[in-house]
């Protein structure tokens, strides 16, 4: 396999097909529609199911119906399409049915826009379905990254039956660059013992996330937490970019983690000792390897297309032993790597206090930037 | 006295595709007919073994626990969406859903319509007794003009509350339906008349013909606070004429089907 200029929407999808995906259920939303006109083409040619859905409601039932076969499935949408989903990923999760979900962010809440957000990272990571379950999410950065998340996703989809999310945004959906795709794998042709697919002669199957007597629940539910261990221990991904003699690091994921490696070569060459931390999975989150980080590193700055959903999940991790500040970007616009290198010379400058919310100091500092009078 | 030995003949018994379980029905209630005479059909054509089943969220939440064959639970409304996942993932196996009145006519109306629109080459059993019954009683969107439901207490008020949804009418104008009927559960007549229908939607999926639907008049004596002989009574004196049984769409290749 060699490079190729690819569109990030149609390199998510086509990794797919070569991940042997069997169905894909979607419906049309901006900014991740060449995706589904991707699957439009391919899946049929290939004898395998696409379906455009009347609606995100109907279309993640239907992956639901095809995940219960044992079939590797996926769908894709945006933010606003996603919520639209979280009824149908609620029963997925209860049912321990193994699906890929791709989710190209954009701008809200809201209709919001169609712009490039990090604004489901709460919505995605902590929840967002009714219950108690825990999605593996993959964050990628690049094209060549959200190849070989999407890759990966379905072996991990599969290994823990669990749902696994791509998150990406507007940004890595609809940005081109040089990167590789996947040789095609072979559609599976064995399926495993809990699918339904007609009895055919062996015994009955039956899948559903129903568990009426509430002892029963409680079972399922310690199971699935049991399993969600085995995640948290094998399954935590991230990047480290110059952290050996870090003194300031930047802590962002996917596009927001992108332009500050840009922000953070500039500062070096500056002489500005500043590091990178990029988390890849942000469900399970490198707690463990970002408190290690704040043992030797004198200050964090969290850089988010959001207003700091994952700053919590950092600062959890960080647990107040070193000073944290934060940089955003809202509503669908893209920091660019000036602004983060702004950030990061001022740190180095600055004293950040141990107390008080990084979020509230940002919005102060920020006010000017939109201008905005009190 | 001269005994002459007279040959033991079955002539009744359980399907096997109907499994050998107590009910958690309501006495009186009709779901238990429709559950038979599926199974009855999914003998009778031997589909048990490739046949998929898809519950819905109602009184029939449990449905998959009388069946013998494979089956999934869908959510509120959600069945016609899942069973076409299923479907065309597996297009040689027969899925059918059974629905009530809220989870289909309420807040499934989306899912069914675009199932039927698209021609889904899929069975849908659709029980039609005007109310919710899990929930204990509340107005259903087939809840007559006039009745009384724990959500409608002073009766259902056309100008606030809205018409009846016919389903089979209502499915009958799609292109891609291939057979939609409506048959009542009220009397063995009907109940004869129900079983050949559902074995006739069985055979429009099984011959691909399209989606196929069969609503069933259906009695709730416990949520309509009335007799069980009173609620079959009801049924044919309130039910009947706002829900007329009869064949609302058989497409010309289904009519030629030799069953």
């Amino acid at each position: 396999m060699s490079k190729e200029l690819l569109k990030g929407n149609i390199a998510m999808a086509e990794a797919a097909v070569r991940a042997g995906v069997e169905a894909y259920f979607g419906y049309p939303i901006t900014p991740q529609t060449e995706l589904l006109e991707w699957m439009s083409e391919r899946l049929p040619a290939l004898g395998r199911t696409f379906l455009q859905a009347e609606s995100e409601v109907a279309a993640i039932n239907m992956l639901y119906g095809a995940a219960c076969t044992g079939a590797r499935v996926m769908i894709s949408s945006s933010s606003p399409g996603i919520s639209l989903m979280m009824e149908g990923l609620s029963y997925i999760a209860g049912t321990e049915v193994p699906v890929v979900l791709i989710d190209v962010m954009r701008g809200g809440p809201g209709l919001g826009n169609i712009a490039p957000s990090q604004g489901d990272y709460n919505q995605i990571v902590h929840g967002g379905g009714h219950g108690d379950y825990h999605p593996i999410v993959l964050a990628p950065s690049s094209v060549q990254e959200a190849i070989d998340l999407t890759v990966l996703a379905f072996d991990l989809a599969e290994k823990y039956r669990s749902i696994v999310f791509v998150v990406a945004d507007g940004n890595i959906g609809q940005m081109m660059e040089p990167a590789e795709l996947p040789p095609m794998r072979p559609v599976r042709t064995e399926y495993p013992d809990w699918a339904v697919r007609g009895s055919m002669g062996q015994a009955r199957h039956f899948l559903s996330s129903i568990y009426i007597e509430p002892k029963d629940e409680e079972v399922a539910n310690y199971r699935m937490m049991q399993v969600w261990k085995r995640v948290q221990e094998n399954e935590i991904r991230y990047q480290e970019y110059y952290l050996d003699d870090a003194e300031i690091t930047v802590v962002g994921f996917g596009t927001a983690g992108r332009i500050a490696l840009s922000a953070v070569r500039n500062a070096r060459l500056q002489g500005v000792k500043a590091g990178l931390f990029r988390p890849i999975s942000l469900n399970p989150f490198p707690i463990d390897e970002l408190e290690k980080i704040s043992q030797h590193t004198k200050k964090l700055l969290v850089v988010e297309m959001n207003t700091g959903q994952m700053l919590n999940d950092v600062q959890r991790a960080v647990k107040g032993k070193i000073p944290i500040d934060f940089y955003a970007r809202l509503g669908g616009i893209v920091p660019f790597p000036d602004e983060i290198l702004a950030e990061i010379l001022r740190i180095n400058q600055e004293e950040i206090p141990l107390e008080g919310d990084p979020r509230q100091r940002w919005m102060k500092r920020f006010a000017p930037v939109i201008n905005w009078k009190n | 006295m001269v005994t002459t030995a007279t040959p033991v003949q079955v002539v009744y018994k359980r399907p096997t595709s109907l499994s050998d379980i107590p009910t958690h029905y309501c006495p009186g209630c009709t779901h238990g007919i429709a559950h038979r005479l599926i199974a009855e059909v999914m003998d009778e054509m031997n589909i048990r073994d490739k046949t998929i089943g898809v519950a819905p969220v109602g009184c029939s939440v449990f449905a998959y626990n009388y069946f013998t064959c494979d089956f999934v639970e869908a959510a509120h409304g959600r069945a016609p969406a899942m069973a076409t996942g299923i479907k065309r993932v597996l297009p040689d196996r027969v899925v059918f859903t059974y629905q009530g009145d809220g989870d289909m006519a309420s807040i499934g109306m989306s899912e069914i319509i675009h199932a039927a629109g698209r021609g889904e080459n899929l069975t849908v059993i659709f029980i039609n007794n005007a109310i919710y019954g899990m929930t204990g009683g509340q107005m259903a969107p087939t809840t007559l003009p006039g009745q009384k439901t724990t959500s409608s207490p002073n009766g259902r008020d056309v100008e606030t509350m809205g018409f009846p949804m016919k389903m089979a009418e209502l499915l009958s104008q799609l292109d891609g339906a291939g057979y939609v009927v409506r048959r009542s559960l009220h009397d063995p007549k009907n109940i004869r008349m129900a079983k050949k229908a559902i074995r006739l939607a069985f055979e429009t999926q099984v011959h691909g013909l399209g989606f196929s639907m069969v609503e069933l008049l259906s009695t709730c004596n416990t949520n309509w606070g009335i007799s069980v002989l009173e609620s079959i009574q009801w049924l044919e004196d309130h039910m009947i004429p706002a829900y007329p049984i009869g064949d609302y769409k058989v497409s010309p290749a289904v009519a030629n089907l030799k069953v």
